[in-house]
């Protein structure tokens, strides 16, 4: 009997094992990959213009999306955490609770799930088109390194671009749970504001904020290079390459959070 | 798209950016209030500080004058050592009376000043010797609980009289 189940125990073992080593295989490849993007940067920075114009592609044209959904979520936020509020009669504390929860989590969180998406995706798809039509052997034929003629760029228009996006997401977000507070509902304004400058420090939850979103830039922008440029020639390479990106970058992103919040945020503040 | 246009865009979205993060600094978060104004150091010790925490606001009548900077346990006398930061432009008595406050019953707490009439005003570093800790009201209805039971069945008719008792007797407890 159990010379029957052995084999397929081992088959199982064998195909998990070889899971894990192709996991270990990919990370190993992507963090040589990152140091080799960093060691091009002198050389892509030389030449700003094109990660001027990345910051335009990934950071400029993400804004309405970014700006409306900081804008819905603010105000969606004002609505229900005045429902549970005004319960205990401290529907003044309203401007504390919109302001830590965009600032501290839903503002870095919620750009980089919404930059993984616009932008991630569109860095992966563009590279793994620009491989898939060989136009990146096509540069090293010149002697261009496509890494930073190409990859440097994207990576560095997206990591500058999403502490400024989660920032604005933030801004726009209390702005906002503003109009629902103040405006719709009728919340003293001055307790609105006053009550959350009081709340909110600008060291550790402005600073760790912008810390978080920039962190989440750093990996959004190399997942998606990463899988751009190591996806398949092929157009189902390309679009399953574009998948991987918004799944990893939005996995990565919710993971890193829980890490940051766990360091930040536990024990910081209280005696 | 031409270069200048990519440019232009770039500048304004890298220019709001910034804006944006200097409104969260300064209307949202507190960068310019209080913490960056000179202040004095006073320090009180409390027997229980309930729930106090660090950066708990200092406030006299009401009104903020400073910051918890630090607490600690003097592991000599057992007691909470609390010290404060207060605004430069506040100045109070020595024998000010520091308390430890609840604002609302679900508020924060916050040390509260009392100013008494002693000429001498309080100078950086020195000690409030007058303080109240926080009331902790477990032990407020463990004292009423015990009052009730040792004062026995004969005084229930007083029975009413009996809770206002207890929490004067807690609240003398309290002071020191």
């Amino acid at each position: 009997m159990s010379a029957e189940i052995a084999p397929g125990v081992a088959q199982w073992l064998r195909r998990v094992g070889g899971a894990v080593t192709d996991a270990g295989i990919k990370l190993g490849y992507a963090s040589r990959f990152f140091v080799a993007v960093l060691w091009e940067t002198p050389g892509a920075f030389r030449r700003i213009h094109l990660t001027v114009r990345e910051i335009y592609f990934s950071g400029v044209l993400s804004l309405v999306i970014i700006l409306m959904s900081g804008l819905f979520v603010g105000m969606v936020l004002s609505l229900q955490g005045y429902e549970t509020l005004s319960r205990y009669g401290a529907d003044e504390q309203l401007g504390i609770l919109v302001a830590l929860a965009l600032v501290r989590e839903l503002g870095p969180v919620i750009s980089g799930l919404l930059f993984a998406s616009r932008a991630g995706s569109a860095i992966t798809a563009e590279i793994g088109l620009m491989k898939t039509t060989e136009q990146l052997t096509a540069m090293e034929m010149m002697a261009v390194d496509p890494v930073a003629r190409v990859v440097a760029p994207r990576f560095w228009g997206g990591v500058i671009s999403m502490p400024f996006l989660a920032a604005l997401f933030s801004a726009f977000g209390i702005f906002g749970g503003y109009i629902v507070g103040v405006r719709l509902i009728g919340i003293d304004a001055g307790a609105f504001w006053g009550q959350m400058t009081a709340g909110v420090d600008f060291y550790p939850d402005v600073t760790n904020g912008i810390i978080k979103s920039f962190v989440f830039g750093t990996a959004v922008s190399l997942i998606a290079v990463f899988e751009g440029y190591n996806a398949k020639p092929t157009a189902e390479g390309v679009s399953s390459a574009t998948t991987r990106t918004v799944v990893m970058a939005s996995l990565s992103i919710l993971a890193l959070d829980f890490v940051m919040t766990v360091f930040m945020f536990r024990g910081a503040r209280f005696v | 798209m031409n270069r200048s246009a990519i440019d232009l865009w770039v500048g304004i979205f890298v220019a709001i950016g910034f804006g944006a993060i200097l409104f969260l600094a300064l209307k949202v978060g507190n960068l310019l209030t209080l913490d960056r104004t000179p202040g004095y150091r006073v320090e009180a010790s409390f027997d229980n500080i309930g729930g106090l925490k660090l950066r708990a606001p200092v406030k006299a009548a009401g009104v903020l004058v400073g910051r918890v900077e630090s607490v600690r346990l003097d592991t000599k006398t057992y007691e909470a050592v609390v010290r404060m930061r207060i605004d430069n432009e506040y100045q109070f008595t020595k024998d000010t009376i520091a308390s430890i406050n609840t604002s609302g019953l679900l508020g924060e707490v916050y040390v509260g000043l009392d100013a008494g009439g002693d000429p001498t005003m309080l100078k950086d570093g020195d000690r409030i010797a007058k303080t109240q800790s926080a009331v902790v009201v477990e032990k407020l209805i463990s004292q009423f609980l015990f009052d009730k039971a040792s004062s026995g069945g004969g005084s229930s008719a007083s029975g009413d009289a009996a809770p206002a008792k207890a929490a004067a007797k807690a609240a003398e407890g309290a002071r020191k």
